[in-house]
C-alpha cells in the first residue's frame, strides 16, 4: 500500500467535518466537526513528516494541537455563555446580523 | 510725483468709504465730502498733467508700482499704475466733469434723504473709472471695469422703489455682464497667448503674434467695449439707464462708462492695429450705432432719452474713429473729450429743465421755456450748437476730423464709412434741432395740461405727486446747478478750437496712439463743406416740422420707421424674441431632457441598483451557516483554479 | 514496525491491513459524529475516531504525537466536549430537519465537490517518493521533537504557550458571571412569595415510589395524575420528567398477578398496562 492513501483518508475526514460544520446547528457538533477538521490535517502534516523524512510536519501538528486545546477552552466557553443568556446551542438562533 | 497717481484713486475711494460707512450723522455734510474728494482728485490730476507737460513728448509716462496682487509664479499681476498723455487725458475728463457734475447734484439732490448715499455712489463712479483709465495691466483694468459697472448699477437704480428703476439697473448690470464676458475671456486669451496681463509686454509684442489669436482678443475686447459703452448690439440698456437721477445719466454718458468702450480699444490699439478684421468690425459697429442712436433719438418724447439715443450715436462716432486705426484714435479721444463737456452740459440743462418742470420730461409739455429758464437755454442752446457742429464751436472740429478720418481710411469702405457719418451728422442736426425746438421755443404746452398723454414715458417720482393735476411753474435753477452749466458750455464753446489749433492734441496724444494721415478722396474742404451742408438740411427739416408748425402735445401715430424708432428700433423686441424666447425654450429643454434622460439613467440606475440590492439581501439571511457554505464553496473554486492553472 | 519499511515507497502488508480496516472505522466514525442526533453520541463517535488517529499517528512514525493525541484529545479535548454537552443537556436530541432553504443541498453539493477536487489534487500531486523517518528519528522521536521544538520553533512554542494562558484566562471571564445585586436570604424569598400570593407551601416532594431514583419522576395527586410541581425545574424545562401513574398501575397489577399466580386463580385474565415513558 503506498502511504499517499492517508492522505486520501486525511482529505475524506476534512470534507466530512466540513460538511458536518455546514450541515448541523447544534453548536458543539458543528466544534466537533471543526476538530475534526483539524486533526485531518494533523494526519496529512503527519504522513507530510514521514513522506520527506524530517520531523517538521509533526512539529507542526503538535502546535495544531495546541492551538486546538485553547481554540476549544474559548470556544467552549463561548457556547456556555450563549446557552445561558439564550437557553439553546443552536448556531441559527444568533442570526441576527440580518435586516 | 509718481506717488499722486495712486491717490487720485484713493480719493474718490475713500470718500465712497466714508459715506457710505458713515451713516446718518454724515448726512448734513455728505455731499459736501463727496464735491471735496473729487475735487482733490481733479486737483492731482492737474498737479499731474503740470508735471508731465514739463517733460519731453518721449517721457510722458509716470509708471506707480503700489504692490504685487498675486505674486504666483508664472502668473504675475500687480497693483500698478501707468500714467501717460492718454490716462491723464482721460483722468481730467473724468473728474474735470465728474467734480462739476458732483457740484450740480449738489442742487439737484437736495430733496432726496438719501442724498448723502448718492455721493457716496457717485465717488465710487468715479474711483472705479479712474481705476481703469489708470491700470497698468488688463486684470486690474478688469477690476475698475467691473467697478464701473457696479457703481453704475447702484445709480441707474438709485431710486430702486421705482420697479421701473429697479429694472433699468438690472438690465443694464446684465447686458453689461455680457461685455465684461468678452473682456474676461479676452483677458485669457492674452494670458495663453503672452503669459501676462501687463500693458508694456501685451501691446510689444503684438507683432510676433499670428494674426488669428490677435482676431479673437479684438473682437472680444470689442465685445466689452459694445457692452459698456452701449454699441449695438449691447446698446439697449442705455435708454432704459435714463431711470437714474439726471446727474447719474451725464456722469455716465459725459465722463464716465460709455467712455470706458473707447478708452479699451484705443488703449489696445497695438491689438487692433495687428488685426484687421478685427479692426473692421469696430468700424462697422461704430457705423452701424451711430445711425441707430441717432433715428432713436429723432424718436423719442422723453429729452433725457433723445439725448441718450445721441450720446449712442456720438459714442458710435468715437468706436468708428477708434476703428481706423491710427488715423483715428487721436480724434477718437478728442470727440470723447469734447463730447464730455457738451454732452455733460445737455444732460444738466435737460435736468435743469426738468426740474423747473416738476421733473416732467416729456418734450411735448414743454415750449417756449427760453424766456423762464434763460441761463438754462443759453447753455444748452451752446451745448446744442457744439454738438451739431457749428462751425467754430468743439464739435465741428472734432466731429468734422471723425468725417475726414472715415473718408481717409480709403477705398469702398471709407467711402461707406464716410456717408455714414455724414449721414450721422445730418440727422444729428435733425434732432437736436428738433430738442431744442420742443423744449425752448413754440408755445407753452405746459399750460393747461393737467393730464399725461399715454406715450409719455414713466416720469420720475416727484411727478407723480404734484405733476398731474398742478400746473407747472418754470423758474430758473439755483446757481450750484447753474455754475456747472456755465462751465461746460464755456468748455464745449472753446475746448474744439483750442484742441485743433496747432493740432496741440494730436501733438499731445500721438506719442501713445501714434497717428498717420491716410489717404483722403477728399479734401479737409470739401468734407467741411458736405459736413456743413448735411447740418443745413438737418436744421431746416427740424425747422419746418417742428418750428413752423405747432408741436402737437400728443404723439402723432408716425410713420413706421418712427413708431419702431420710439421702441428703441425694436432691440428690446429683438432681445425678447430672439435671446429671452430662446433661452426659456432652451431652458424647457433643457428640463426635459434633465427630468427624463438624466434623471431617467439617474433614477433607473438607482431602481436597479435598489432591485438587485433587494434580491442580493435575501443571500444576506444572518445564519452563519449559510456564510460559511458560501465560504467553503469559494475555497473549492479556489482549488478548482489552482489545479486549472497547474494543467495548463 | 522497523525502519526499514518505513522508508519503503510501499507499507508493509500488516500496515495496509491496520489502514484499509481502522480507516473504514475512522470514516465511519467521521460520518457518526455528522449526523448523530445526540451531541453526546456524536461525541463518542468522534473520540474513537481520533483513538484510530492515534493509532495511525503511530503508525507514520509520530509517535509523541500518537500518545499525546490520545492524553489530550480524547483524554481532555473530548472529556470537556462531555463535559458541556452534559451541561448544555445530554439527552436533547437535534432534529436533523433542515430550517434554511437549500442549505444542506448546497453544502452536500460543496462538500462533494471540494472531496473530489482536494482528492484529485493529491491524486495529482504524484507522490511517490516516502522518505521515511528512520534517520530522523535515529536518536528517538521524543528527543528528534524537542530538538526542534527549543531550538528552530522556540519562539512558535513561546508564543502557543501565551495563547494557552490568555485562552485559560479569556475562558474564565467569557465564563464567569459578576452578581450585580445581593444574593435574597430565604427569609425575603418566603415573603416575597407570600406577598405574590404565589405558591406558598413548601413544594411537594416528588417520587413517591421508593424504588425509583424519584427525582425525576413526578408525584401523584390523589386522583393518580402526575403533578409536574413535584419535580425541579431544571428537568421540567428539559421535558425530562416520567410519567410513572401508569407504571405504577402495571406494577400493582403484577404484583396481583403473581399472588394469584401462587394462589392458582388462573381463571382471572390480567390487564396489562403499557408502560408510556414521557420524553420529548
Amino acid at each position: 500500500m503506498n502511504p499517499v492513501n492517508y492522505l486520501y483518508l486525511s482529505a475524506l475526514l476534512f470534507t466530512i467535518g466540513a460538511t458536518g460544520v455546514l450541515i448541523r446547528r447544534n453548536a458543539i457538533v458543528v466544534f466537533m466537526c471543526i476538530e475534526l477538521m483539524l486533526n485531518a490535517c494533523n494526519l496529512a502534516f503527519v504522513t507530510f513528516s514521514r513522506m520527506h523524512g524530517n520531523l517538521d510536519g509533526q512539529i507542526i501538528a503538535f502546535f495544531t494541537m495546541v492551538v486546538a486545546a485553547a481554540e476549544v477552552v474559548v470556544g467552549l466557553a463561548i457556547i456556555v455563555s450563549l446557552f445561558r443568556s439564550r437557553h439553546s446551542a443552536s448556531v441559527d438562533d444568533a442570526s441576527l446580523m440580518k435586516l | 510725483m509718481e506717488n499722486l497717481i495712486a491717490l487720485l484713486v484713493a480719493a474718490p475711494l475713500l470718500g465712497a468709504a466714508v459715506l457710505l460707512c458713515g451713516g446718518r450723522r454724515l448726512d448734513a455734510v455728505g455731499h459736501w465730502i463727496g464735491v471735496l474728494m473729487s475735487s482733490a482728485s481733479f486737483v492731482f490730476g492737474v498737479i499731474l498733467f503740470a508735471d508731465l507737460l514739463g517733460k519731453d513728448a518721449e517721457h510722458r509716462t509716470l509708471m506707480q508700482h503700489l504692490f504685487s496682487w498675486v505674486p504666483v509664479e508664472g502668473f504675475q499681476a500687480d497693483v500698478a499704475f501707468r500714467l501717460d498723455q492718454l490716462s491723464v487725458t482721460f483722468v481730467l475728463l473724468i473728474t474735470g466733469v465728474g467734480s462739476l457734475i458732483h457740484l450740480y447734484s449738489v442742487g439737484y439732490m437736495e430733496h432726496d434723504e438719501r442724498r448723502r448715499r448718492f455721493f457716496g455712489y457717485l465717488n465710487l463712479f468715479l474711483a472705479a473709472m479712474l481705476l481703469l483709465v489708470l491700470a497698468d495691466n488688463y486684470l486690474l483694468l478688469y477690476v475698475g471695469w467691473e467697478g464701473v459697472g457696479l457703481a453704475s448699477y447702484l445709480l441707474i437704480g438709485f431710486w430702486q422703489h421705482k420697479p421701473s428703476a429697479a429694472t433699468a439697473a438690472k438690465k443694464a448690470f446684465l447686458v453689461n455682464r455680457v461685455g465684461d464676458m468678452g473682456l474676461s475671456i479676452a483677458i485669457m486669451l492674452m494670458f495663453t497667448t503672452f503669459g501676462t496681463f501687463a500693458f508694456g509686454p501685451v501691446l510689444s509684442h503684438t507683432g510676433d503674434t499670428s494674426e488669428g489669436k490677435l482676431t479673437a482678443i479684438g473682437l472680444m475686447l470689442l465685445l466689452a467695449a459694445c457692452g459698456k459703452s452701449a454699441q449695438v448690439p449691447l446698446q439697449s440698456w442705455l435708454g432704459d439707464a435714463m431711470e437714474g437721477p439726471t446727474p447719474v445719466s451725464a456722469l455716465i454718458h459725459a465722463a464716465t462708462m460709455v467712455t470706458a468702450g473707447v478708452y479699451l480699444i484705443v488703449r489696445s490699439g497695438a491689438i487692433f492695429n495687428a488685426a484687421p478684421d478685427a479692426q473692421l468690425a469696430v468700424t462697422v459697429v461704430g457705423a452701424v450705432t451711430l445711425l441707430f442712436g441717432a433715428i432713436v433719438g429723432c424718436a423719442k418724447d422723453d429729452i433725457k432719452k433723445a439725448l441718450a439715443g445721441s450720446t449712442m450715436s456720438q459714442i458710435g462716432y468715437m468706436v468708428l474713429a477708434a476703428g481706423l486705426g491710427p488715423i483715428g484714435y487721436v480724434f477718437a479721444i478728442m470727440h470723447l473729450v469734447t463730447h464730455g463737456f457738451f454732452k455733460a452740459g445737455l444732460f444738466l440743462g435737460a435736468g435743469s429743465v426738468m426740474h423747473g418742470m416738476n421733473d416732467e420730461v416729456d418734450m411735448r409739455k414743454y415750449g417756449g421755456l427760453r424766456k423762464y429758464m434763460p441761463v438754462t437755454f443759453i447753455t444748452f442752446g451752446l451745448g446744442y450748437l457744439a454738438i451739431i457742429g457749428f462751425p467754430g464751436l468743439s464739435g465741428f472740429f472734432s466731429k468734422d476730423k471723425i468725417i475726414e478720418a472715415a473718408f481717409a481710411k480709403g477705398g469702398t469702405e471709407g467711402w461707406i464709412l464716410g456717408t455714414c457719418a455724414l449721414l450721422g451728422a445730418a440727422i444729428t442736426a435733425f434732432y437736436m434741432t428738433r430738442v431744442m425746438l420742443m423744449t425752448f421755443f413754440g408755445e407753452e404746452r405746459w399750460k393747461n395740461q393737467p393730464t399725461r398723454s399715454p406715450e409719455a414715458p414713466s416720469a420720475e417720482p416727484a411727478a407723480e405727486h404734484h405733476g398731474e393735476h398742478a400746473e407747472p411753474h418754470p423758474h430758473e435753477s439755483p446757481k450750484v446747478m447753474t455754475i456747472p452749466m456755465i462751465v461746460l458750455a464755456v468748455g464745449s464753446v472753446f475746448g474744439g478750437a483750442f484742441f485743433s489749433i496747432g493740432d496741440r492734441f494730436l501733438h499731445w496724444l500721438e506719442p501713445v496712439t501714434g497717428h498717420s494721415e491716410g489717404d483722403s478722396p477728399l479734401s479737409a474742404a470739401a468734407v467741411t463743406g458736405g459736413t456743413m451742408v448735411c447740418l443745413l438740411i438737418g436744421v431746416g427739416i427740424a425747422w419746418a416740422m417742428y418750428g413752423r408748425r405747432p408741436v402737437p402735445a400728443v404723439a402723432p401715430r408716425g410713420s413706421l420707421l418712427t413708431r419702431a424708432a420710439r421702441r428703441d428700433l425694436l432691440q428690446d423686441d429683438f432681445n425678447h424674441v430672439v435671446l429671452v424666447r430662446g433661452g426659456e425654450h432652451l431652458t424647457r429643454s433643457l428640463v426635459y431632457v434633465d427630468h427624463t434622460l438624466v434623471d431617467g439613467v439617474v433614477n433607473g440606475t438607482a431602481a436597479s441598483v435598489g432591485g438587485l440590492s433587494g434580491r442580493m439581501r435575501k443571500l444576506q439571511n444572518g445564519f452563519a451557516r449559510s456564510y460559511a457554505v458560501s465560504m467553503f464553496g469559494g475555497a473549492a473554486i479556489l482549488i478548482a483554479a489552482t489545479l486549472l492553472m497547474r494543467a495548463v | 514496525m522497523s525502519a526499514q519499511e518505513l522508508a519503503a515507497y510501499s507499507t508493509s502488508t500488516g500496515e495496509a491491513f491496520q489502514f484499509w480496516v481502522l480507516g473504514t472505522v475512522a470514516v465511519i466514525g467521521a460520518l457518526a459524529t455528522v449526523f448523530m442526533k445526540r451531541a453526546v453520541h456524536s461525541a463518542l463517535s468522534l473520540a474513537g475516531t481520533m483513538i484510530i488517529l492515534a493509532i495511525f499517528y503511530l503508525a507514520n512514525g509520530a509517535y509523541f504525537l500518537g500518545i499525546v493525541q490520545i492524553v489530550v484529545y480524547t483524554g481532555a479535548i473530548m472529556m470537556l466536549f462531555l463535559f458541556v454537552v452534559m451541561l448544555v443537556g445530554v439527552t436533547a436530541a437535534d432534529s436533523l430537519k433542515e430550517t434554511i432553504k437549500g442549505q444542506r443541498w448546497l453544502a452536500l453539493l460543496c462538500g462533494l465537490g471540494f472531496g473530489i477536487l482536494l482528492l484529485a489534487g493529491i491524486g495529482n500531486a504524484s507522490l511517490t517518493e516516502f522518505d521515511g523517518l528512520s534517520t530522523a528519528n535515529a536518536n528517538g522521536n521524543v528527543e528528534g521533537l524537542a530538538t526542534l521544538i527549543f531550538t528552530k520553533y522556540v519562539f512558535a512554542f513561546e508564543i502557543t504557550g501565551a495563547l494557552l494562558i490568555t485562552a485559560a484566562v479569556g475562558a474564565m471571564v467569557l465564563t464567569h458571571r459578576e452578581r450585580t445585586e445581593r444574593a435574597k436570604t430565604q427569609r425575603e424569598l418566603s415573603e416575597q412569595r407570600v406577598r405574590e400570593g404565589k405558591y406558598v407551601p413548601p413544594l411537594p416532594a416528588p417520587g413517591v415510589y421508593a424504588r425509583h431514583n424519584a427525582v425525576d419522576i413526578a408525584g401523584l395527586l390523589p386522583d393518580g395524575t402526575p403533578s409536574e410541581l413535584t419535580v425541579s425545574k431544571t428537568l421540567r424545562d428539559r421535558g425530562q420528567i416520567r410519567d410513572v401513574s401508569a407504571e405504577a398501575l402495571n406494577d400493582l397489577k403484577a404484583l396481583e398477578q403473581r399472588a394469584e399466580e401462587r394462589l392458582e386463580r388462573t381463571e382471572i385474565e390480567p390487564a396489562t398496562f403499557k408502560r408510556e415513558e414521557a420524553s420529548k
